[in-house]
């Protein structure tokens, strides 16, 4: 039943990403699946917030345009959709998309829900360490919005395994929405650490769509790319050994190399040896990139070890609000402007009692990204004062103090913006896997 | 003139948390020694003097004649909590470009 390769594409790379290379790649590609990676760290965050105004929303907003588009091209070539864009509601998500195949025809159109991840009980009920600073889940109390665990293929390979049209997940981890067909056409088994190691590599370069084929990657006059904005997304023909050739459509955009997927591969990884997902602890060390022919580059020698026994939680939680300003000056003089600008919204944020936790101050134009210290005056500058309070009233004053620089500050400032936004945050601790387990529910039209 | 960076590699930069993390590829696989000799942790420490990270660790990929480096509290409590105009760190390669290249 197993077959000797299979052809997945890559629809997105992030929740706001371009439709049409998707499109195309469904019409045009030959593929057998597409996956759409679109959630972000804070993204279910956001969405569990969105979910408890209104019961029915908390999945990614684009997931209605993007199936409607998606569904009625990929449904009669038998192109089958894996997504994480269920987000906070998985379940009604899989009900949109079930309600779309019923408007736009295919008839037995099957839609299946992988949930599992939501482990937000769990984690408000014990109290873990969290890993990326001091203290525990349970300092955080009150405040945890949402705590999800990165599930692996497993809930996915099962929901493919039933027959699912479309896969709807929440939090996986993002190589595993590439992974899970890989096992279920090659009948890989869960414990060949090679083989999911080298998956897991073949995940991560499509993962971010166009990143592989070019994008993000353009530095004119030293690495060129042809048509950016007709920027092609890639696929990956997968043989039963793990071996892949990455592709992307004649006559798109971009460019697929050795120099772009070298990039892509070392792309967010930390230790190269050890990558760690939830299927596989990965290794990347020996992976061979090679040319092929014009955009096609085989990638082969992925390695891997066990899997943890322990799976990565993401927790949102409430963490106060961020308030900011902006003000622009130019001409001789303008940095010196902008730099009393600053003194004096400083002076006036202790003046009004403002309760600021931390307070950042930067010239855009000379030090606000810029970390080598350059010297030299720049045409023009604008002023970015920002701080963190838990009280919205005092991030609100730093805006309101920038604008007042309008009449009362430095001469020919202009173009003040102001915002306050109240700040999701994320932390990370570990849970026992056993503790989580992938549940799958199907949609039939 | 001595040579930078910009002429001998390419740069990738992502984040992790408050880790970021830039990778370094040779553009001619002659050409790694100098990226090995050039692109040490103390060296891009004191080239991007306004971070203040932990810790940078260089992990070595000579196959594909590549270093990783990771930058350990970098970013300011991370892309969630951090104040910085660039969050994410993401211009942080780039600004590895003008390193001056050294041999060994």
């Amino acid at each position: 039943m197993t077959r000797s390769s299979v052809r997945i594409g890559a629809g997105a790379g992030f929740s706001g990403d371009r439709i049409e290379p998707a499109l195309d790649l469904i019409e045009h590609g030959g593929l057998d699946y597409l996956a759409f990676e679109c959630l972000a760290e804070r993204t279910i965050g956001l969405a569990q917030a969105a979910r408890m105004q209104d019961p029915k929303a908390g999945f990614d907003p684009l997931l209605e345009s993007r199936m409607r588009r998606a569904l009625p091209l990929a449904a009669p070539r038998g192109v089958r959709i894996i997504t994480n864009m269920g987000a906070a509601n998985t379940r009604a998500a899989a009900a949109k998309v079930t309600q779309i195949a019923r408007e736009l025809g295919p008839s037995g159109y099957r839609t299946a829900a992988v949930t599992g991840d939501d482990v937000l009980d769990l984690v408000r009920a014990g109290d873990y360490p969290l890993i990326d600073r001091e203290g525990t889940s349970r300092d955080l109390g009150e405040s945890i919005v949402s705590a999800n665990a990165y599930l692996g293929a497993a809930g996915i390979v099962q929901a493919l395994e039933q027959g699912a049209d479309t896969v709807i997940t929440g939090r996986v981890c993002d190589p595993a929405l590439f992974l899970a067909p890989l096992i279920h056409e090659l009948g890989w088994a869960s414990d060949n650490w090679d083989l999911l190691g080298q998956g897991t590599v073949v995940g991560h370069l499509l993962e971010c769509a166009g990143q592989v084929c070019g994008g993000y990657f353009a530095d004119p006059g030293v690495k060129d790319v042809p048509d950016l904005a007709r920027l092609g997304f890639p696929y990956a023909d997968v043989a039963r050994d793990g071996s892949a050739v990455l592709g992307k459509l004649e006559g798109s955009g971009g460019r697929l190399d050795r120099m772009t997927v070298k990039e892509q591969l070392l792309y967010e990884i930390l230790d190269p040896a050890a990558y760690w997902q939830a299927d596989v602890c990965a290794d990347f060390r020996q992976v061979r990139i090679v040319q092929e022919a014009p955009d096609r580059v085989s990638v082969s020698g992925g390695k891997g070890q066990a899997a943890p026994d322990t799976l990565k939680v993401s927790i949102a939680y409430h963490d106060g609000y961020i308030g900011e300003g902006q003000i622009s000056y130019a001409g001789p003089g303008a940095v010196a402007r902008g730099r009393l600008g600053i003194e004096i919204v400083r002076e006036r944020l202790r003046m009004v009692g403002a309760k600021l936790e931390e307070l950042r101050c930067d010239l855009i134009g000379m030090d606000a990204v810029d970390q080598r210290g350059m010297a030299g005056d720049p045409a023009e500058v604008r002023v970015r004062i920002t701080g963190r309070s838990a009280d919205e009233a005092s991030a609100t004053a730093i805006g309101a103090e920038v604008e007042a620089l309008y009449t009362n500050g430095p001469m020919g400032g202009g173009g003040v913006t102001r915002s306050t936004r109240r700040v999701l945050a994320v932390a990370s601790c570990l849970l026992p896997r056993d503790l989580v387990q992938p549940r799958v529910t199907m949609e039939v039209a | 003139m001595s040579r930078i960076l910009r002429e001998i590699a390419h740069v990738r930069t992502g984040d992790k948390g408050d880790i970021s993390q830039i990778a370094v590829i040779a553009l001619r696989e002659e050409d790694y020694p100098l990226l090995l000799s050039s692109v040490t942790p103390k060296r891009v420490a004191a080239h991007l003097a306004g971070l203040s990270p932990r810790l940078i660790r260089r992990y070595d990929l000579p196959m594909l004649g590549a270093v990783n480096l990771v930058l350990e509290g970098a970013l300011r409590g991370g892309v969630t909590r951090s104040l910085s105009l660039d969050a994410h760190g993401k211009t942080l390669g780039a600004q590895l470009l003008d390193l001056p290249v050294v041999p060994r």
